[in-house]
């Protein structure tokens, strides 16, 4: 395949580097608002902290994007898949902005200072405000879950183009 | 990182031994605490309270131990909760068998600070596991309670201090412990592992009220009346004391300093209060304080988060409008 055809060397990195940092995320997410174990409170902080990272890394990745040339989709995709591609792809990106603006906001408004792996802390409410903070967490919640399916259906869609339709889209990030 | 995550992951999975009690989560803790018919819009423990306000008064003692600004001489304010054990609002005040104090510091908008403490020095037993059975057993009755102490020996010390505790009159005559310790850390990085305590300066005879609300009833008078006032003392571990075990007091010898006086100057119902909105998570702490590895108190974060989710959604699906402070 020609350059062309290949994403950049930049948008690759940030592609991979964040997959693996979302995955990280989530699974830590899931797992701590249930576990009760004594390593639960090293992995919230982890959690909070690598929010900062993502928020900074996704800020970043759009700027590099909107400088680059994308590959072009196969012509003879249908106009449909073009469409939810299209669409799916800034799915994504207005959850990997919303998810730690969310998850630092129901922080906020719940009176929780945010500790930067030591080096600083992100600055909370004075007055704790539960309405705010109900919303925040509800949202962050049920974007989780918008995130964890649209990633489904991203990988579904790679593995869809690779082995069925047989096209370049998957190597194209490879 | 990622290996780090998957160890985490596969964490749970490990066995501890053949009499390791089965690992619950934060939910199922939750809803054993709730009960049957949850209270909607109120905590899931302790939910019966009442919001106090007042200051800290430092006199500097504890400034050399550690960072925290509120440590250093000089009067930092405080929102507060008096509260009894319990998944009722409305319960009979006397009636409870541990009384409880939460306190927020919110000396900045990066340093804030939550306290819980309870009438107990001591936890009956030391994971969270454990604990969970505990509650089973009360919920079950005198005759569970009672075996389950029986198959749990580190219940010793709170079954001694069970014994002799006579409930008093006030929550302002009330001994308030931390349970689990901490670490101060001064300057320089140096850790000392503490418990702490609020100290009464007032005793009160047992009250003889039959009103559900003789304590709040109380307390708000003697607050309109005056001031209320404890000692802030803390017990500062030694290296034979495990900062780790929450069933375990440290010896009488152990140094004390008195760091200041907590000092109430309000009260108010909880549902008009600053309190009812917040989360009084032992584990949100300053610089200058860190958590041990006290396996009660790291499940202190993952429970205390979802019982506040819980009432947080049921308040802003509105389960509190209209509702007075019964």
């Amino acid at each position: 395949m020609s350059n062309s055809d290949r994403f950049s060397l930049s948008m690759r990195l940030f592609h991979w580097g964040m997959a693996a940092l979302v995955l990280s995320m989530v699974a830590a997410g899931l797992l701590m608002v249930t576990s009760l174990q004594p390593w639960q409170l090293t992995l919230l902080n982890i959690h909070k902290a690598f929010g900062v990272v993502a928020i900074l890394l996704v800020m970043a990745r759009l700027i590099n994007r909107l400088r680059h040339k994308l590959p072009a989709l196969p012509h003879e995709l249908p106009h449909w898949q073009k469409t939810v591609a299209r669409a799916s792809h800034w799915m994504l990106y207005f959850l990997l902005f919303a998810m730690p603006l969310s998850g630092y906001l129901m922080q906020y408004y719940a009176g929780r200072p945010i500790d930067i792996f030591g080096w600083f802390r992100l600055p909370a409410a004075l007055q704790v405000d539960i309405h705010y903070y109900a919303l925040f967490r509800e949202l962050h919640g049920w974007m989780a879950v918008a995130l964890i399916s649209l990633i489904a259906l991203h990988i579904g869609a790679a593995l869809y183009h690779h082995f069925i339709r047989k096209d370049d889209v998957l190597k194209s990030m490879l | 990182m990622r290996a780090l995550y998957l160890a985490l992951l596969l964490a749970p999975a490990v066995s501890f031994g053949a009499d390791a009690p089965p690992k619950v989560s934060a939910q199922q803790f939750v809803n054993l605490q709730q009960g049957d018919s949850a209270f909607p819009g109120f905590r899931r423990a302790h939910a019966k309270g009442i919001c106090i306000s007042g200051e800290f008064q430092a006199n500097g003692q504890l400034a050399d131990y550690s960072q925290a600004s509120l440590f250093k001489a000089g009067s930092t304010a405080f929102i507060g909760r008096l509260s009894i054990a319990g998944n009722n609002p409305t319960a009979p005040d006397l009636k409870a068998p541990v009384r409880s104090m939460a306190l927020s510091f919110a000396s900045s908008r990066t340093e804030q600070w939550r306290l819980a403490m309870n009438t107990p020095p001591v936890m009956a037993v030391a994971d969270p596991h454990t604990f969970y059975q505990q509650i089973q057993a009360i919920q079950a009755g005198p005759a569970a309670i009672k075996q389950f102490f029986a198959d749990h020996p580190e219940s010793d010390e709170f079954r001694a201090w069970a014994a002799q505790y006579q409930p008093s009159g006030s929550f302002a005559a009330e001994t308030y412990h931390s349970i689990n310790a901490f670490y101060l850390i001064n300057a320089d990085g140096k850790q000392q592992a503490v418990r702490w305590a609020m100290q009464p300066t007032v005793a009160v005879a047992a009250n003889a009220s039959d009103e559900a609300d003789a304590l709040q009833q109380e307390i708000a008078a003697r607050v309109a009346a005056g001031k209320v006032v404890f000692d802030w003392v803390f017990t500062l571990a030694d290296a034979a004391d495990d900062e780790t075990n929450p069933t375990k007091a440290w010896p009488d010898s152990r140094q004390q300093i008195t760091a200041g006086q907590l000092v109430v100057t309000g009260t108010t119902p909880q549902l008009e209060g600053d309190c009812h909105a917040i989360n009084f998570d032992p584990l949100v702490l300053p610089s200058g304080i860190a958590a041990t590895r006290d396996p009660i108190l790291r499940a202190r974060s993952a429970a205390y988060a979802e019982s506040y989710r819980r009432r947080a959604k049921e308040q802003l699906q509105g389960a509190l409008e209209g509702s007075n402070n019964e």
